[in-house]
């Protein structure tokens, strides 16, 4: 099976939050950054579906020059070559334009399988991958957990809402994007390291592409939420103090 | 005159409770913009009964819609906005809408604006509110293509209205669908026992402390975290008590995590928990002490006796979810 795996670089969980210059995103400098947690379990899945199967892994990733780093940590866990559509200007892009980069990136691949995470952590889109599978013309589910092949393509685990679970079943080619957490992520070896450094990285210039097109969606302004961290008690009796708490819960921390 | 059209999705039959509310969005979007309200749903017309006042109710009725999948959804959404030609396209943002709506947007040469908790409106652009870095950051957005622009609404961004009867008959929308395009076969969803425990990812948790008191009083919290749809977490003495299994364990010995909300219930809040947790999004507390530290870092306390507190909070969620 030869599968492409869509791999984001994205800063880490903890990083702290500020505000630059410009207003319309994060100050980058002393971030560190790594690999989306989705996108890791994405890479997860393909390398246990090539050691099930064999075949090759390829992994995919945009962005500036640092994102090789990234790239080189996928091979080192054991895909076998990289593409990196180099660019310094993707937070210009929409969604759209950065799956057209990827579709064009990949053209001819012809992969039967490709993976992506459910959603990034920065931006928390979800939607790249479905995107590239319009694009690519080919079938797509999210939220899997699992992959199975089987002789008329694949058969998915896929989760729904409120710890529902559902069996899909797909041809071959396709896209899935996949669910942090149902499996054990792997650490890159020493040898796996060593072997990374030898392997294919091909670097292709977004403008080179031929994707060029107006954003439709455009990010203006960001702005960190109002949160006053005193806190706020609930009076009354367990019945009452239950219910404020619920309507808390829907309207304030929209877990409900 | 313009539309803001709303797909609603069904859940046992009806409109589901986070649909409404993006109706509720959907009127406020269409008011603040001279537009007309139509909603719309997979589904019988008696399900769009109670849905107040609209332009125009439509049920889309195609037996190759009785299971979802995003080909068959696509394919049908994509006809009805051709047919309405709709300025806005208003998804309530659900697992299933997040399967599709990008599919959608992609085949009309749009991008949606997901998981959006708020719009403001000034001269004729309207600006979208969604969250960046898990919440840590809002981002405003505007659609710079022309219409439809396609939005799908977070869950209690907005209050849904009280039921009404719909104001007009429900029309009837029967899409050209090939059983040949649709590509994946759905099985029957399922409920499974929750495997392993990943807490780190979990986005709600309920974690119980000594306060609990005994093994036995362990359902007690065990009920309100599937009422909640949460993950049981518990503080190191209830693991070492062997009442919970280690794994479930946060704190500095235990795992790390950072979900949307704690609910931590008979924690007292020593330190060695608090490194565990206090990166969570909201914290809410229940403890009999008023003085407990937890309350130093809950966005919500309830000072009382957990054990009238828990089950009256238990049925208030049950009640809430429907």
């Amino acid at each position: 099976m030869k599968i492409i795996v869509a791999i984001k670089q994205v800063p880490e969980r903890d990083a702290r939050i500020r505000i630059d210059s410009s207003g319309r995103w994060i100050a980058l400098d002393d971030i560190e950054f790594r690999m989306n947690e989705s996108d890791a379990y994405a890479l997860e899945e393909a390398l246990l579906l090539k050691e099930a199967h064999g075949g090759e892994v390829i992994v995919l990733s945009a962005g500036p020059e640092r994102v090789g780093q990234t790239i080189r940590e996928a091979l080192a866990k054991g895909a076998d070559r990289g593409i990196h559509i180099a660019s310094d200007s993707l937070a210009s892009l929409d969604a759209l334009g950065v799956a057209r980069l990827m579709a064009a990136a990949i053209a001819d691949e012809h992969p039967d399988l490709i993976l992506t995470g459910l959603q990034s952590d920065d931006l928390g889109l979800g939607q790249t991958g479905v995107i590239l599978a319009e694009l690519l013309g080919i079938p797509h589910s999210s939220l899997i957990l699992k992959i199975e092949k089987i002789e008329s393509g694949l058969r998915l685990l896929r989760e729904l809402e409120d710890g529902w679970f559902q069996h899909i079943t797909l041809p071959t080619p396709a896209l899935l994007t996949i669910q942090s957490g149902n499996t054990k992520l792997r650490y890159a070896t020493l040898m796996g390291i060593k072997k990374a450094k030898t392997k294919e990285l091909r670097t292709v210039d977004a403008a080179s592409l031929g994707t060029g097109s107006q954003p439709s969606l455009l990010l203006d302004s960001v702005a960190l939420p109002s949160r006053q961290k005193t806190t706020q008690m609930l009076p009354g009796s367990p019945a009452e103090a239950a219910a404020a708490l619920v309507a808390k819960l829907q309207q304030e921390v929209r877990v409900l | 005159m313009s539309t803001v059209l709303v797909f609603l999705e069904a859940k046992s039959g009806s409109p589901s409770r986070i649909s409404l509310e993006a109706l509720a969005a959907g009127a406020a979007l269409a008011t603040a913009t001279g537009a007309q309200l139509a909603a719309a749903m997979v589904g019988p017309a008696a399900a769009l009964d109670s849905l107040g006042t609209l332009a125009a109710a439509i049920s889309i009725e195609h037996p190759l819609l009785d299971r979802y999948t995003a080909d068959g959804y696509t394919a049908a959404c994509a006809q009805l906005v051709a047919r309405l030609q709709p300025d806005f396209v208003l998804f309530p943002h659900t697992y299933q809408v997040r399967d599709f709506a990008p599919r959608l947007a992609t085949r009309l040469g749009r991008v949606l604006i997901s998981d959006v908790t708020a719009f403001s409106l000034a001269g004729s652009t309207v600006t979208f509110t969604r969250q960046l870095f898990q919440g840590k950051l809002n981002g405003h957005y505007h659609s710079a293509a022309p219409a439809p622009c396609l939005v799908s609404i977070q869950a209690g961004a907005f209050h849904a209205a009280e039921p009404a009867p719909t104001s007009v008959p429900v029309e009837s929308f029967a899409p050209t669908l090939e059983s040949s395009a649709i590509r994946t076969q759905p099985g029957e969803p399922f409920r499974a026992a929750s495997q392993t425990v990943d807490l780190s990812s979990a986005p709600l948790i309920v974690s119980v402390g000594r306060g609990i008191k005994d093994e036995a009083n362990i359902t007690l919290v065990q009920e309100l975290a599937q009422a909640l749809g949460a993950e049981l977490a518990a503080s190191r003495p209830i693991c070492d008590a062997g009442w919970l299994p280690m794994e479930r364990q946060v704190g500095s010995s235990g795992q790390t995590v950072a979900p949307k909300l704690y609910l931590a219930v008979g924690i007292s809040g020593a330190i060695q928990h608090l490194v565990g947790m206090k990166g969570s999004q909201c914290v809410v507390a229940i403890n009999k002490d008023e003085n407990a530290p937890i309350f130093e870092i809950a966005d919500y306390g309830i000072v009382g006796d957990l054990f009238e507190v828990v089950p009256a909070l238990t049925a208030a969620i049950r009640k809430a979810k429907g």
